[in-house]
């Protein structure tokens, strides 16, 4: 695949703070690219100066093998748009919006209907050309922004946290129109996000960003599985545990926890380990149940975070574990603070950090 | 009815009150009210071309200032760099120039023997217009950097993003502030045709010339004309009240 995008040693410093650092990425043609990262590591700014709207203070971008530079900076940002994390429109109707780039580009009048249309139908939004879009709600005013970028086609979308804090159908339809836009229309694609989980939802290819520095390049599988220190230390990936690990003789080892929690594990380690479980491999019940799992505990939810369709809890049971349902089920199984629950999950989701 | 219709219908009662007050107390001004009415209503023709003067000489004065207010404004708004608070407060501070003092110094500009006396400008209304231009110049920047400085800030790299260059998603930013805008034109307008000082300096009150609302209630009052006073204070007050309830219903309507 060739090469749509490329990042060369770019830096961007905002007054002291250092936004990037020497960052160097090539996006191919066709592929869906998620960049992962907390919040303030710099994936905003990275996502600006591929859509050159900012200019880096060193280094060099390629869109299409060409260097951006002033002269044609407006001519080859015509090839690549940007979704921002905040949801901005004109305060004007649904089409206005929509029509924006359409109009700059000196589309004909009935290319801009069309086109206009064809985008509100990908995010299913079709009818509301007329409706103001400042009084639509948060999800569909995020769809608008999907709907006025992909309106425009250009070969690569750049999208920044797409679906932060919003309502499920809106996650839903805005994940499944990223992979139409990606396969029917073979649109390149990077996504910003700080969720892991989403990387492994969307994406093929994904770049870890810590502190304006890429630490970590590879599949999402990789990315997730591999022994990422990097990523447990970026995602605090709360169900991190510390512990001396003792191999039995079944192929399983005992992690002994500083408290008196002991965690079944499938890894063959000795001696000090720091291991974490993903909350959304822990099986939360109200009962006891019978499994092959190895790891059941008993323990009481202190806390309940979350919204749209996930609910974080935490739960003390020796050790305190984070944990991920959906709404749904925490709703069927009548939980809240201070519900007594059992927490299972199986040793080998005992992942070594 | 929305507050901020209500408030110029509010001022307009409120005045009204003044007046039928005064009506009732003073007897000079019991006499006049009435010829002021019956001026008003056969539309005396002094009368009317010192009204549509007046119109006519801020109205240029505003558009004049709309030439160089806007993009200095809109630039003030969406620059940041060393200074800017200090120029914004100065515009600030020039909100509340003596409307005579700046008279007196286009007095000396303007006259025959002033630097810029070869233009003519003196005793001509364009030069009324130029001087009411400058004096609205530091209302209507200061409220168009604001209204400029209250859009999202994402608006303009949205509008770069979705393709438009440096000056089309300037022109975006400005379309956004389009109420702001409006505003200031109007509060410029406002002051423009209800200020004294410039108009009589380079003016001088020539009748069928530089003759305008404010000038003329002044001259008549001092004559003992009351009531051609009055009837040009209340023309002078519909006008402004009327195009500030008028900007208000309209803003409404485009929202």
């Amino acid at each position: 695949m060739s090469v749509l995008a490329e990042l060369e040693h770019i830096s961007k410093n905002y007054g002291k703070i250092k936004a990037l650092d020497d960052v160097t990425l090539k996006v191919r043609k066709g592929e869906i690219f998620t960049l992962v990262g907390p919040n303030g590591s710099g994936k905003t700014t990275l996502l600006k100066i591929l859509a050159c709207i900012e200019r880096p203070d060193s280094g060099n971008v390629y869109i299409h093998g060409e260097r951006v530079e002033s002269r044609n900076r407006d001519r080859v940002k015509l090839s690549t748009t940007l979704v921002f994390q905040r949801t901005t429109l004109f305060s004007s109707s649904v089409y206005d919006n929509v029509a924006y780039g359409l109009r700059l580009r000196e589309m004909p009048k009935v290319q801009i209907e069309e086109d206009v249309r064809n985008a509100l139908e990908m995010v299913k939004l079709e009818g509301y050309e007329n409706r103001l879009a400042k009084k639509l709600s948060g999800g569909e005013q995020q769809r608008i922004s999907l709907a006025r970028a992909l309106a425009l086609n250009t070969p690569l979308l750049l999208l920044d946290e797409p679906t932060a804090n919003l309502d499920p159908r809106s996650v839903s339809v805005i994940e499944e129109v990223i992979r139409m836009a990606n396969r029917q229309r073979d649109t390149t694609i990077l996504i910003a996000t700080h969720n892991v989980f989403q990387a492994e939802r969307t994406a093929g290819k994904a770049a870890l960003l810590l502190d304006g520095r890429i630490v970590e390049m590879g599949t999402v599988d990789e990315l997730l599985w591999g022994r990422s220190r990097n990523l447990a230390k970026f995602s605090r990936l709360e169900n991190i545990f510390s512990g001396v690990s003792e191999v039995s003789g079944e192929g399983i080892s005992c992690i002994r926890l500083d408290g008196e929690v002991v965690i079944e594990s499938a890894l063959q380690e000795r001696g000090r380990v720091t291991v974490f479980v993903r909350p959304e491999d822990i099986i939360v019940s109200r009962d006891r149940f019978e499994s092959s799992a190895r790891n059941v505990f008993v323990g009481r939810v202190v806390g309940v975070s979350g919204r749209g369709s996930l609910v974080r809890l935490r739960v003390d049971a020796g050790a305190e574990f984070v944990v991920q349902v959906t709404r749904r089920s925490f709703v069927e199984l009548g939980l809240n603070v201070g519900s007594r629950v059992f927490l299972t999950f199986k040793a080998s989701s005992v992942q070594l950090v | 009815m929305r507050k901020a219709d209500a408030i110029p219908i509010l001022i307009i009662v409120f005045f009204l009150t003044i007046f039928l007050v005064l009506v009732f107390l003073v007897e000079e001004f019991t006499e006049g009210f009435g010829e002021a009415i019956r001026l008003i209503a056969s539309s005396d023709p002094e009368i009317l071309s010192i009204t549509l003067r007046s119109i006519y000489i801020s109205g240029t004065a505003t558009v004049l200032s709309i030439l160089w207010c806007v993009p200095i404004g809109v630039a003030l708004g969406l620059s940041s760099f060393v200074g800017k608070r200090f120029i914004k407060g100065l515009f600030n501070a020039l909100l509340g120039i003596p409307t005579v003092a700046l008279g007196l110094i286009l007095y000396l500009l303007f006259s025959s023997s002033g630097p810029l006396g070869s233009l003519n400008l003196f005793l001509n209304p364009l030069g009324v217009s130029i001087g009411q231009a400058i004096l609205i110049t530091p209302i209507i920047i200061s409220f168009i950097t604001s209204a400029v400085e209250a859009v999202d800030p994402d608006i303009k790299d949205l509008a770069k993003t979705l393709g438009a260059s440096e000056t089309e998603a300037s022109f975006m930013v400005l379309k956004e502030s389009t109420s702001g805008v409006v505003l200031a034109v109007v509060a410029g307008f406002n002051r423009a045709i209800a200020e004294l000082g410039v108009v009589l300096m380079i003016g001088q009150n020539l009748r069928g010339r530089t003759r305008v609302l404010t000038a003329t209630i002044a001259l008549e009052t001092t004559r003992g004309n009351i009531a051609v006073s009055i009837a040009l204070a209340i023309i002078l007050l519909t006008i402004v009240l009327s195009i500030s309830l008028l900007t208000n219903l309209a803003q409404r309507r485009l929202k």
